[in-house]
């Protein structure tokens, strides 16, 4: 992920059940929002894991959103309440390495919120612009093959 | 199982910050199973001191390996190139397994990235609780087999201290009175006659006395 200029990069996992979907109907329903947005699909945000939020960081996103289903309607039960607690933990983490815990946030929503799920995406992009870049201009030609592009 | 937590980003910082390349190692025992020290956390702590490095300007190159065992020589083998090749070591297993390493390799600077905490079990997703002290002269079979050693908080071995609230230890209210637990243990094995014994006070000269302790066992030497 190239981080050279001062648009933020900020990478949403979304779960295939809810978010994806409302990603998809905010596209289908012409809703605009921000192009700052990288949409990784995953099938819950269970599944999700402190080092893939870790990872992301790594690569240089300036941001993370995480998007997982209202809470009580997790398609796996409780997929989304794990991801909460890692999420949790990952900002704690984020904080103890120098970066602002705010670059990484959890949002619920359902299928159909697709309204919501753009409201979600502007916020975050405004928080991550108020931030600025996560510091990571220095990044090492090693460090950078595993990045995201 | 040896339980251990993380020691965290800035006091990993500060140990580390005279080295350029470190190697995060693992260990595919206990450190994993209690999720402390396995290969997701090596990552995870190897992510988050790479980007400590890049926003603070350390310079550092972090490889990551994760080892099966570190407390036994035959798995420390697999590890030798990539710790040669390292100028500092920062091991993620207990407390033994961090001295094994650095027993091995003289010339190498080897730290702890954990703090080895107790020796317990798994109580429930998430929660790990004490259960052994080690105390070398094991009495667990008059107690029901809960000990009063680690799980009282005053360590009490003719208890109860007569604070405990309800079934709640009076020290910590989160944690039920180990004498509590006792007391119904060895009512619902019929063996409530073992409180009436005195129990004389411990001689811990197995655990803490005549320096660190040794097992040699002849059936296994040549
Ligand atoms: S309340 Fe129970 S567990 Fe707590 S110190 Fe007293 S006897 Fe020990």
């Amino acid at each position: 992920m190239n981080t050279g200029n001062s648009e933020p990069k900020i990478v949403a996992f979304c779960c295939h059940y809810c978010a994806y979907a409302a990603a998809d109907l905010a596209g289908s329903g012409r809703l605009q929002y921000p192009p700052n947005i990288r949409i990784i699909r995953s099938p819950c945000t269970g599944r999700l894991e402190i080092n893939f939020f870790m990872k992301a960081f790594e690569a240089g996103a300036d941001g993370v959103l995480v998007a997982g289903c209202e809470e009580g309607s997790c398609h796996f039960k409780d997929g989304n309440y794990l991801a909460k607690g890692r999420v949790n933990t990952t900002r704690q983490l984020l904080q103890e390495a120098g970066l602002e815990p705010e670059r990484l946030r959890m949002v619920n929503v359902s299928a159909a919120g697709s309204q919501t799920f753009v409201e979600y995406v502007r916020d975050m992009v405004e928080t991550i612009t108020k931030l600025g870049p996560a510091r990571h201009q220095k990044t090492t030609a090693k460090e950078q093959q595993g990045a995201i592009r | 199982m040896i339980v251990a937590e993380r020691k965290t980003i800035p006091e990993l910082v500060e140990i580390l910050r005279p080295h350029k390349k470190i190697l995060v190692l693992g260990c595919g025992t206990c450190v994993t199973v209690c999720l402390s020290g396995g290969e997701r956390e090596v990552s995870i702590i190897s992510s988050a001191l790479r980007i400590a490095s890049r926003v603070q300007d350390l310079n550092f190159e972090i490889d990551e390996l994760t080892i099966e065992r570190q407390c036994d020589n035959i798995f420390i083998e697999q590890a030798a190139e990539p710790i040669r090749k390292a100028d500092a070591v920062l091991s993620t297993a207990c407390g033994a397994g961090v001295q094994a390493i650095a027993e091995r390799f003289p010339e190498k600077p080897v730290y702890a990235g954990l703090n080895t905490t107790f020796l317990g079990i798994l109580e429930e997703r998430g929660v790990w609780t004490e259960k052994c002290a080690a105390c070398g002269a094991c009495i667990l079979h008059k107690y029901g087999g809960i000990c009063p050693i680690t799980r009282c908080a005053k360590r009490m071995l003719n208890g109860p201290c007569g604070g405990s609230r309800e079934d709640r230890c009076e020290v910590r209210a989160d944690r039920p009175c180990a004498w509590q637990l006792i007391y119904k243990r060895l009512k619902d094995i019929n063996q409530l006659e073992r409180l009436k014994e005195m129990e004389p006070a411990k001689n811990w000269n197995p655990s803490l006395s005549g320096g660190p302790r040794m097992l040699i066992r002849e059936d296994h030497r040549v």
